[in-house]
């Protein structure tokens, strides 16, 4: 580390952040407003938290519907087997917390209490993967790595406001433990631009092309569609698939967009390159005999700096500009 | 040193601290200012009278170690640690900026005298029994203090460490805990109640002291008697602190776990600093 020299100063970002860049068009705390309202013809519905309401968007539902909404403190391991506790009861439980105290803190419990019993809890964690500059301890890097390893969790990584709208009444409706990464404050839309809609376990195709494919899931599929946007410009051809539901694939249309020849396919998501989609895809193809060109976007496997949030996600390779760079550099 | 100079001279520290903090939270324009503030006076007797250590050594095998659990705290940390000469004062500068050495999550990865990476709170107390059983094991007499926030207090492995310290006698360690009433959502003592605290640690088999944590005689006093206890037990000091202590207008100011600081404010309050105290200024 470097010490006093004088560097252009940008904000770390660190709690209270908007992954929004300027002049996004966005929508404010989607989750909590939709949670919200759902929750009206739905009396079992249940928001329980570890001190992160404000923080995760559920003091919308707080707000809404005291009476169900309970503040466990800041307990992690508490928040997750009492949420299973109130699932065994009959209830189904939004429990919220950062993806990192979810993952990391309360693993057990989720394992064993929650989805050993495939109870009907929901899983509801802000700051995935590089979404904040304060650091490893709040940047859940591996939280999918993690999850994916429990047999007979949903999970579901949205892409914006409209994702996270429509994921909230889909994964209440869906029976069983889900993992829900989200983006909270004040959230970008974007996939209104597309003709798309949300539907559990289903990849979308929003735009086609013919030189690379691109399979994204959470904000990197914004990401990819801003690439997208740009390579446009140097008559690159590329088509964005996005996969919200990591876990269970999307396995037919997965293998069917990947199976179209001469594309590269490229995996982009917002965890550590190792136990996220881009492994779970390349499974996929490899065990179906689909071997399309391959790369992998996703942050290294190393712990992350702290720092300004744009410094890293161009360090780390996740921002546009530093995306449509590689590309050009792959198909050379 | 004659007591009532000794108070005098942590309070000039105590002081200066809390420049330091502002002088950081300016840089970025954010920050858990409300916090250090009400830390500053604990961390002045800590670290200009109660803390064995070598500036230019900070990890000098004899040191007292000092974990910050509540690693957001880190501002008021590094503010000590300046106050120490374990980090130069120019480098606040830096805070929070790219490829700073002081980021605004306190990391022992990052830092000299940073003894863990925080920011997962919890962490600190079940480091300090480890640390604290080794350095028993290899009879070296440093003690190992570790700071946390009453946040923390929510966390089970708060009490697992609270119950392995007894167990083990460590009376090498000395538990510090600020009780600001603050937490991410709200007042403490409506996210997780947790009075009468002092009897809570007082029956998982601790000795207690709770003390005014912006009263430097009543913090020095408590440290001094901590450290002199001869009784088999791990130590606690528990710490009611007021967030924004020394600006008047930040502690009268709505409580939040980020406490608002417009821009014009944070000169106005190095003035209102500065103008309570008549010496031992700061430059
Ligand atoms: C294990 C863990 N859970 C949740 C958080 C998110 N968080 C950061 S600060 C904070 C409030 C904790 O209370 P306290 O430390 O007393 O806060 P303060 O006094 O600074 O307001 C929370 C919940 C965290 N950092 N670590
Ligand atoms: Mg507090």
């Amino acid at each position: 580390m470097s010490t006093a020299t004088k560097k252009p100063r940008l904000t770390t970002s660190a709690m209270i952040a908007s992954i929004a860049g300027e002049g996004q068009r966005t929508k404010a705390a989607p989750f909590g407003h939709a949670l919200a309202k759902l929750a009206e013809t739905r009396p079992e519905i249940v928001g329980m938290t570890a001190d992160l309401s404000k923080y995760t968007d559920l003091h919308i539902f707080a707000q809404a519907h005291p009476d169900r909404f309970f503040q466990m403190g800041m307990a992690e391991q508490l928040l997750m087997g009492a949420a299973g506790g109130m699932a065994k009861e009959g209830f189904t439980p939004f429990a919220t917390t950062y993806a990192t105290f979810a993952s990391r803190r309360a693993f057990d419990f989720v394992h064993q209490v929650i989805c050993e019993e495939h109870l009907n809890v929901k899983i509801v964690c802000g700051l995935p993967g590089l979404t904040t500059g304060y650091g490893p301890s709040h940047q859940a890097t591996e939280d999918v790595a993690m999850f994916r390893g429990i047999p007979g969790l949903t999970i579901v990584d949205p892409c914006d406001a409209l994702d996270i709208e429509q994921a909230v009444p889909a994964i209440a409706e869906h029976k069983g433990p889900v993992y829900m990464r989200l983006l909270r404050g004040n959230v970008p839309l974007v996939l209104d631009e597309y003709d798309y809609k949300f539907e559990l376990g289903k990849a979308k195709l929003l735009r086609d092309g013919k030189d690379v494919l691109f399979i994204s899931t959470g904000l990197m599929t914004m990401r990819a569609l801003e690439t997208a946007k740009a390579l446009a410009a140097d008559q690159i051809d590329v088509a964005v698939l996005h996969v919200p539901t990591i876990k269970p694939l999307d396995v037919a249309t997965i293998l069917r967009e990947a199976g179209r020849s001469g594309r590269l396919v490229v995996v982009a998501e917002n965890h550590t390159v190792i136990g996220g989609l881009g492994e779970a895809v390349a499974t996929l193809l490899l065990s179906n005999g689909v071997t399309p060109s391959f790369r992998q976007m996703a942050l290294p496997d190393e712990f992350l700096a702290a720092g300004a949030l744009p410094t890293l996600h161009d360090r780390y390779g996740i921002s546009s500009a530093v995306m449509a760079t590689r590309i050009k550099g792959w198909l050379d | 040193m004659e007591r009532t100079a000794l108070i005098k001279s942590i309070s000039q520290a105590a002081y200066r601290i809390r420049r330091y903090a502002l002088r950081m939270g300016e840089v970025q324009g954010q920050g858990y200012v409300g916090q250090a503030l009400g830390l500053a006076d604990m961390l002045a007797v800590a670290y200009t009278h109660a803390l064995n250590y070598q500036p230019q050594d900070p990890e000098w095998e004899g040191r007292d170690r000092f974990l910050l659990s509540h690693g957001h705290f880190a501002i008021a940390h590094y503010a000590a640690l300046i106050e120490a000469g374990i980090i130069p004062q120019d480098e606040l500068e830096t805070y929070g900026s790219d490829d700073s050495r002081l980021p605004m999550s306190g990391m022992a990865s990052y830092t000299p005298g940073m003894e863990m990476s925080g920011g997962s709170l919890g962490q600190g107390l079940v480091i300090a029994v480890g640390m604290a059983l080794g350095l028993r094991l290899k009879k070296n007499p440093a003690f190992v203090y570790n700071s946390m926030s009453d946040g923390e207090l929510d966390e089970g492995s708060t009490w697992e460490a609270a119950m392995s310290a007894a167990h083990h006698g460590l009376a090498n360690l000395i538990c510090l805990v600020d009780i600001n009433n603050q937490q991410a959502d709200g007042n403490s003592n409506k996210i997780l109640g947790f009075e009468p605290i002092a009897d809570k640690w007082q029956a998982f088999g601790w000795h207690v002291q709770r003390v005014n944590g912006n009263d430097i005689e009543a913090v020095l006093n408590a440290f001094d008697i901590a450290r002199k206890l001869p009784d088999a037990k791990p130590r606690v000091i528990i710490l009611d602190t007021l967030m924004g202590t020394g600006v008047p207008f930040l502690e009268t100011r709505d409580k939040n776990h980020f406490i608002r600081v417009d821009a014009a404010e944070w000169q106005q309050a190095l003035a209102i600093l500065d103008a309570s105290q008549t010496t031992g200024a700061a430059q």
